[in-house]
Formats: C-alpha cells, sequence, structure tokens
C-alpha cells in the first residue's frame, strides 16, 4: 500500500490536516458572544448532556473573562476541549439556541467553547484540586473519556484512584479515533494531562480480563467500567480477509500514531458504511492524498447515521457517496490484494428510515474499482468480557446500568461510556463517567471503612 | 485565592456585592434568592410609615442600536408593602443570614419623631444598618422627602443627626445626583453624623416618547412625569461623583458606589475610584441574581493576576490620579498610529476624524494588486470566475493613515475603530519639559514662555 508521503509532503499534509473549522480570534470571539441572548434556564444548556453553563461562560468571554469561562466549562465537563471541537453541536446546543427562532444563525457555541478552553490551556490555569483524602480507592478500568472523567470527579471527593489502561496511550478513541482535523493527537494528550494533573494514577499496558476485574473488586472500594467497545463489526462476506481491507479504526489510528506521510493509503479508497466513523475514515482518507474516495451505503441520505454537517464536510472534501448499494464480496485482484467490492442494488419503502425492510434487486449487481476497502459499520460490543464477569447483567449487548447512579448488577461495579451507550459522543460519555462518580461516591459515604 | 471580604464602617459582608434598594430588593423571597445566588449583601426596598401606592406602567427603556437596556427609567416609589410585613421578613431573613449585610433604607416625613420611629422599629429585626434615602427624584420629591432633602444641605444634615440621636446600628446616606456639586451634600451628611455614604441614586429623566401616541414612556393612560434613570449609560456620572467625594479631605467615611454595574470591571472601576462595596439594580432586573457570580469571577481573576489578596490593597489606588484640569501637562503629545495589517478599511476612523475631530486622516484609494502584494489581512476568494476580496469596491481598497504632523492626539479614532488594538496613541517627545495650566499662566506672565500656537488644521 502506497504511503501519503510519496505523495504529499509532511509540511504539505499537516496543512491539509488543519483545524476545522479553525480557531476563533479575540475579536470574532467577542462579536459573537455578544449575540448571544443569555437566556434563563437555557435550551442549549438543556440539551448539552454535561449540561454546561452556557450562557454563563459565553457572558464570561464578552466580559473579557476567558478564564472565569473555560472555569465554567471545565466544572461540568472536564473534556470540554475535546467536545467544543468534536460535539455535534448542530443536534445538542446550537441546534437548541433560541438565536435561530430570531432567524439568525445560532451562537457559535462550539467555537466559544474553544476559545475559552484554548486560552486556559495556554495560560496553563489549573482550576480543580483534589478533595480532603477519605481513605477510598477506586479502580477505573479504561482511560478513555468516561473513565478520566470519572476519575477526575472521584478525586474532587477525595478519593484515591487507580486507572487502567490496556494501550500505552492514554484517551481511548478521543486520542486515536476522531479525525484528526478535529481533535489532533497532540491536543487529545493535553486534555490527558490536564485530568490526570489533579493527582490521578495510570497504569498502562494493563489489560483487565473477567478475572482481573473480580480481583479489582476484591482489592478496591469500588471499580469503575469504561472499557468502551471493540472492533468493527464485521461485514461477513467473501474476501474481508483479503489484505488491502481494513477496519475503520486502524484506519484513523495511523492519523494520529505515525506521521501523516507514514500512513497508508489507496488510489482508490472505499469506504463501507453511513456513520459518523465513515466520515472519518473518507475525509482522512481524502487529505492523505487518495485520488478517488467513495463512501457506499446500503440505504439512502436520509437514512444515514451521519450528522448532517458531517456529511456536508464529506461532499465539499469531494467524496462520492454511492447509495442503496449492499457489498455481496471483496473482489480480489491478480495480486491478491483486495481491488473492489461487488454490490447489489437495495430498495426500502420510501420514509421507511433506517429500521425499514431492505430489499436486494435481484440482477443488479455490480462493482466499484478500490484498491483500499475500510470496514466502518460501528463498532462491536466486547461481549466476551462482558459475559466473564460473573453476575453482570447486560441489556442486550450493552451493560445494564441504573442511569441515576452508573451501577451495574454487580456490587460495587460501575459502568459509563460507549460499553453502556454503545457508541455514542465524547460528551455522553464524559456524563456517564459523572453520573457513576456520583453513585461511586454515594456508595463510598454511607460504607464503612473496609 | 483572594479574599473578597469587606468591613463597611462595621457592617462586615462576604463580597462587596450588594443588591441596591430596589424592586429585586423589595421582599423576604428575592434576598433569601440573591443571598442563595451569592450576593455580600442587601439594601432593603426603602421602608416608609405607610405603603404607597404605585402606577402601572412603571418603566421604561432606552435600547441603542439594538442592544436592550443601555438606560432604564422607572416611576415606581418606595415600598407598597406594610411597615409590619418587612420588618417581619427582615428580622427572619437576618436569622438565617447572619454572615450577610442586611442594611434597611428608610423614608419618612420630615419631622423627628417619624424619623426616630421608624429606626427604633426597623433596628430591632436585627439589621446591620440603615441607609437614608435623601435620593428619590420623583413621587416623594414633591411631598417633602427623597430627593427634596438631598437637594438642600441643611436638611440632610439634620435628619442624618435625629437618625443617629436614635439608632444604634451605622448610618449610611444615600446621595441625590440632581445636584451641582454632590461634595456639598456629602460634607452636610457628614457633619451629621453618616457612617458612610453611598450614591448615586437616580437622575432625573424622560427616556423617550412615543412617536405614534405622542405620550412620553412610561405612560399612565396617556400621562407621563419625569423618572429616575438608571443602568449602564449612568456609569460615567455615577464614578464622577464617587471621586469627587473620595478626593474630598473632609470626607472620609466609606462610600458604597452605585450606577451601572453590570460587568466586573465596572465594579472595579467604582473600587479603584474610592468604593469599599458597590450596589446592583438595573442589570439585576435584566439578567436575574444570577449574574453575581461572573461579577465575583472576573473580580477574583483580575485581582489574581494584578496579585491583590484583598479589596483593601487596591480600593481607592486611582484616586490620587484625579486632578483638576489646570494641572494636566500641556506638554504631553500622543499621536495616533493605525496598524495596517490589523485594519478592515471601515472608513470609520476618517469620517469621525473628518467631520468631527481635527483632519488628520490621509485617505488613499489603494489599487487591489498593490493591495494584495502589500500587508493585508484578507485574502482574495474565487465564485464562478470572479475573484472577492474583502474591503473592496470598484477594483479600490480604502487605505487609512495618520497625518501624524497634524494630528493632535485627541484619540477619538482610536474610539470608533472596531478592531482591538488597531489605533493606539504612541507617545512623542516634544523635547519640552511637563507644564500644566496654571504654570503657563505663572510662565506667560513672567515673559519665560512663548503663546503656544493654535493646531494646524486643514
Amino acid at each position: 500500500m502506497p504511503l501519503a508521503g510519496e505523495r504529499y509532503s509532511l509540511e504539505v499534509l499537516t496543512h491539509r490536516f488543519a483545524d476545522l473549522p479553525p480557531a476563533l480570534a479575540p475579536d470574532e470571539a467577542l462579536a459573537d458572544a455578544t449575540r448571544c441572548l443569555y437566556c434563563f434556564d437555557a435550551p442549549c444548556t438543556r440539551a448539552c448532556p454535561t449540561h454546561i453553563d452556557v450562557p454563563k461562560f459565553i457572558r464570561q468571554i464578552m466580559h473579557k473573562n476567558e478564564l472565569g469561562a473555560a472555569k465554567t466549562i471545565l466544572e461540568s465537563n472536564i473534556f470540554g476541549g475535546s467536545c467544543a471541537r468534536a460535539c455535534p453541536t448542530e443536534v445538542l446546543c446550537e441546534g437548541a439556541c433560541v438565536d435561530n427562532t430570531l432567524l439568525q444563525s445560532p451562537v457559535q457555541i462550539g467555537r466559544l467553547q474553544r476559545f475559552a478552553t484554548d486560552n486556559a490551556t495556554a495560560r496553563k490555569a489549573n482550576f480543580f484540586e483534589a478533595g480532603p483524602p477519605t481513605g477510598k480507592r477506586v479502580a477505573i478500568i479504561g482511560a478513555g473519556p468516561a473513565g478520566l472523567t470519572c476519575a477526575h470527579e472521584l478525586r474532587k471527593k477525595g478519593h484515591a484512584v487507580v486507572v487502567f489502561e490496556a494501550r500505552d496511550i492514554l484517551g481511548g478513541l478521543n486520542t486515536l479515533g476522531i479525525a484528526a482535523y478535529k481533535i489532533s493527537t497532540e491536543f487529545a494528550l493535553t486534555e490527558v494531562e490536564l485530568v490526570t494533573r489533579i493527582g490521578v494514577e495510570v497504569r498502562t499496558s494493563q489489560r483487565i480480563d473477567g478475572v482481573g476485574v473480580v480481583k479489582l473488586l476484591a482489592e478496591f472500594d469500588a471499580v469503575f467500567l469504561g472499557v468502551g467497545l471493540g472492533k468493527t463489526l464485521p461485514l461477513g462476506i467473501e474476501g474481508e480477509g483479503l489484505p488491502g481491507v481494513w477496519e475503520s479504526l486502524d484506519f484513523i489510528f495511523q492519523t494520529h500514531t505515525k506521521p501523516y506521510s507514514e500512513c497508508e493509503i489507496g488510489q482508490r479508497v472505499l469506504v463501507i458504511g453511513g456513520g459518523n466513523t465513515a466520515i472519518d475514515v473518507a475525509t482522512a482518507a481524502a487529505r492523505l492524498g487518495a485520488e478517488e474516495v467513495t463512501m457506499a451505503y446500503r440505504r439512502g441520505e436520509l437514512a444515514m447515521p451521519a450528522f448532517a454537517y458531517e456529511v456536508g464536510l464529506a461532499k465539499e472534501d469531494g467524496i462520492r457517496l454511492e447509495f442503496f448499494a449492499q457489498p455481496k464480496r471483496i473482489v480480489a485482484g491478480a495480486d491478491g490484494r483486495a481491488a473492489g467490492v461487488e454490490f447489489v442494488r437495495t430498495t426500502q419503502d420510501a420514509g421507511a428510515g433506517r429500521t425499514g425492510k431492505l430489499v436486494p434487486i435481484p440482477g443488479s449487481e455490480f462493482v466499484l474499482a478500490a484498491d483500499m476497502v475500510v470496514k466502518a459499520l460501528g463498532q462491536e460490543p466486547l461481549l466476551d468480557l462482558l459475559r466473564s464477569l460473573p453476575g453482570l447483567k447486560l441489556d442486550g449487548t450493552k451493560v445494564g446500568t441504573d442511569s441515576a447512579t452508573g451501577a451495574t448488577s454487580v456490587p460495587g461495579l460501575f459502568a459509563g461510556g460507549d460499553c453502556v451507550f454503545g457508541g455514542a459522543e465524547i460528551v455522553d460519555a464524559v456524563q456517564g463517567g459523572k453520573t457513576a462518580a456520583m453513585g461511586i461516591h454515594q456508595l463510598l459515604a454511607t460504607d464503612g471503612p473496609r | 485565592m483572594p479574599d473578597l471580604s469587606i468591613d463597611f464602617c462595621g457592617i462586615k459582608a462576604p463580597n462587596p456585592f450588594w443588591l441596591a434598594s430596589a424592586p429585586p430588593a423589595n421582599s423576604e423571597y428575592q434576598v433569601r434568592r440573591a443571598f442563595d445566588a451569592g450576593w455580600g449583601g442587601v439594601v432593603w426596598k426603602t421602608l416608609g410609615s405607610e405603603p404607597v401606592v404605585n402606577v402601572s406602567s412603571r418603566y421604561g427603556g432606552l435600547d441603542y442600536d439594538g442592544r436592550k437596556l443601555v438606560g432604564l427609567n422607572n416611576i415606581e416609589l418606595i415600598t407598597d408593602r406594610t411597615l409590619e410585613v418587612n420588618l417581619k421578613e427582615i428580622a427572619s431573613v437576618k436569622k438565617a443570614y447572619p454572615k450577610h449585610a442586611l442594611i434597611v433604607s428608610l423614608m419618612v416625613e420630615s419631622n423627628r419623631e417619624a424619623w426616630h420611629e421608624i429606626v427604633k422599629r426597623a433596628q430591632d429585626t436585627g439589621a446591620d444598618g440603615f441607609e437614608l434615602n435623601f435620593g428619590c427624584p420623583h413621587g416623594m420629591s414633591e411631598r417633602g422627602m427623597g430627593a427634596a432633602v438631598g437637594q438642600v444641605p441643611e436638611y440632610a444634615c439634620m435628619i442624618t443627626e435625629w437618625v443617629k440621636e436614635a439608632s444604634r446600628i451605622p448610618v449610611i446616606v444615600k446621595l441625590t445626583p440632581n445636584v451641582g456639586d454632590v461634595t456639598v451634600v456629602g460634607r452636610a451628611a457628614v457633619r451629621g453624623g453618616a457612617d458612610g455614604l453611598s450614591l448615586i441614586n437616580t437622575i432625573n429623566s424622560i427616556i423617550g416618547v412615543d412617536l405614534d401616541t405622542f405620550a412620553p414612556k412610561p405612560a399612565v393612560r396617556g400621562l407621563g412625569s419625569h423618572g429616575g434613570y438608571c443602568g449602564p449609560a449612568v456609569k460615567p456620572i455615577a464614578l464622577n461623583m464617587v471621586s469627587a467625594l473620595a478626593c474630598d479631605p473632609a470626607i472620609t467615611v466609606p462610600i458604597s458606589g452605585i450606577g451601572g454595574i453590570q460587568a466586573w470591571q465596572d465594579a472595579v472601576e467604582f473600587l479603584l475610584l474610592g468604593s469599599t462595596s458597590v450596589q446592583v439594580c438595573t442589570a439585576v432586573m435584566h439578567y436575574g441574581f444570577r449574574i453575581v457570580e461572573q461579577l465575583t469571577s472576573g473580580l477574583e481573576n483580575w485581582m489574581r493576576e494584578k496579585k491583590f489578596e484583598k479589596l483593601t490593597d487596591f480600593i481607592g489606588k486611582s484616586v490620587p490620579r484625579i486632578k483638576h484640569w489646570g494641572d494636566l501637562d500641556l506638554n504631553y503629545k500622543v499621536v495616533a498610529e493605525i496598524d495596517q495589517s490589523k485594519c478592515i478599511n471601515c472608513g470609520l476612523c476618517y469620517i469621525a476624524c473628518e467631520d468631527g475631530a481635527h483632519q488628520s486622516i490621509h485617505w488613499d484609494k489603494v489599487s487591489e494588486p498593490e493591495y494584495l502584494a502589500g500587508v493585508h489581512s484578507a485574502q482574495p476568494r474565487h465564485s464562478g470566475g470572479l475573484q472577492v476580496v474583502t474591503g473592496s469596491g470598484g477594483g479600490n481598497v480604502n487605505k487609512f493613515t495618520i497625518k501624524q504632523d497634524t494630528c493632535v492626539g485627541c484619540n477619538m479614532c482610536s474610539l470608533v475603530c472596531p478592531v482591538t488594538n488597531c489605533i493606539t496613541m504612541k507617545e512623542i517627545d516634544t523635547g519640552k519639559p511637563p507644564m500644566s495650566w496654571k504654570q503657563y499662566q505663572e510662565l506667560l506672565a513672567a515673559g519665560k514662555v512663548e503663546k503656544i500656537q493654535p493646531p494646524q488644521h486643514v
């Protein structure tokens, strides 16, 4: 597989992965902040899964108190910097913004949030301190946004935490799995440091299996499960194992763990899937220099799980969207590598959405050529791990929890993030971590000493 | 962590942010919510011997180019609730919030018995102090109270004395701005025994006229009256009066600054000019008690940045800088300078200078190629085969430069420019020693300097 550096220099590639959208300049931030109406019981705050007091921080920006604005944000969401860059604001805060009903565009809440948090980072501001030690210890499995948020909240209450992370790098998908032009690796790791500097002990390269979880439950006063999801769901078709067929996460991981010039990129890239991860793959492929990038989805545009803003980005990058195309098999070339995908056209009742019955049209098969095929169908749950935990009740394939406390059916075991919600947003993982931290704190406050 | 606590003539509060005597401080329900939200003190809405009757409507607003309420005007009076209910609620709140400052504002008829009576009843609530309302400019002044007292120094002194005869707790006198020189009444109140002064109350005003009904705003069945003006627009008037008291060597009691505070910077300005506490009304009426979090957050972050640990580290720090005009240095010269890399070519500086100041900005039309080759912030965009350059029209971009040889340094351009730090004032070395107007008069009379020539304009 060719490397991106064969087509573009590292400098050009870095430019192609520049922040999108770019950061606001100070005067731009002020001008946008003045548009905020400062609503009471604001819809934007209610729409935010972490309930950041949005009008308050925007007014603090308007009054040139950027540190105050950053503290307001981080108090409710310690990953506010990442969320500012990656949240689908048009379905959350900005979608709810009342400025829309005054026939103006919404206040650019995401960009303003980034303005405030970037300012605090640049000034090395430190807002949070660990509470007085309680003597209790909590084990956190997984250093993604759910686990790290849970750890931070528990430290504020004075509990000791130890985070166990299977990889050798922290942040989970926040570091490795988001398009690099949204969250750069460098920024993600800065944010991890912001979280851990409150005094979080981290042990990397420690994969915890079912037996390990049970041991931790015995050694610690509580355990939080923030393990997320597993590998990309398989297509289940012939040719899936051919060289040149990639999993979406592996493709994005390489943009975070290697210099862009050393990333592998095909000339004609075919992405199978219609969600936000598929878009992240496709837009990254375009930036790495693929001559042609196509996304193939088995339903129509209106049924795509990807957010409209994301689909717009893909179209702007010149990515071809192929709809009603269901993959039948991956075709091998003479060199034994993937050379294309054979699709069959599908049809479904109009208006049936994402759950309507798909019917393949016989005889409608066609082949799209590609030297790189990337599967982006979502991630499968870590069922092996979950099923190995004695007494753990699942909700389908997700960990069952009490939505108010994050408690699972196993005493002392709490959970949050993607392993509970299925693949959701960073902001949902943060809220899951906060909820569980409150649940754990309540448990530890009523427990006697061990 | 900076310490925001204050001691105002013996009245302690956890922070300097107090609610002013006004509708937000009308009832126990509201005052409890204000304290819970983080306000350090409250001045209860003025009590009278009898409740008043108010009219509808009562408020008029001044909006400015699309922004709401740069000024607010009211024709509301003092409390419309009975003395009994108010006193009961004050006692209840004070008991529940022992560490917050609770001051009771009073206004009764101008006789000793009436003042003694209300003072004795009100101080039994456990309140921390009194504020005497000598400032209400409408409704009460016509009955010989409020501003009618605040405008006559002898009355202000006399009534303060009566109150001090009966009061066990500190007495703050609230001054009206509707006077020629606020230090005259200020000194009179201090002579009468005032422990502190607060100002400003509201300013005589008519906020507007309805162009369809021809009635003034607000209108009560088509008729109006002058009212009291407040809000962000009045801050400079209040700052001037606060500084006048702070600069007066005869006035050494603490000052509570009131007038248009809505952002944390406003409060700091009042403190730097000599206030020990600040009071807020209009911004709370506009946005609610929640604004106090931003006031304290902004103040704390500024104090940390400036390395101030407590408020007394900087209260009054700017007072020594307020001089008489005649003390200012005539030989200090600044001229404007435009940073072309930041300029957005809007032309506002040019027309302000050309029409309204000293015709010292040069206007050039620069062709697009020349503009793009030079220093600029705009990049061309292409659409449909056409090139678009921000700031360009008809193939030209306007370029503005200061004629520094004729610029008098008035700095109007720097005030109208929409871009932060695009126009700055640069000091020029005149080679002449400092010389105030007073010194200039002496030196001229002694024949030691030449007369200063008029500036060169068009």
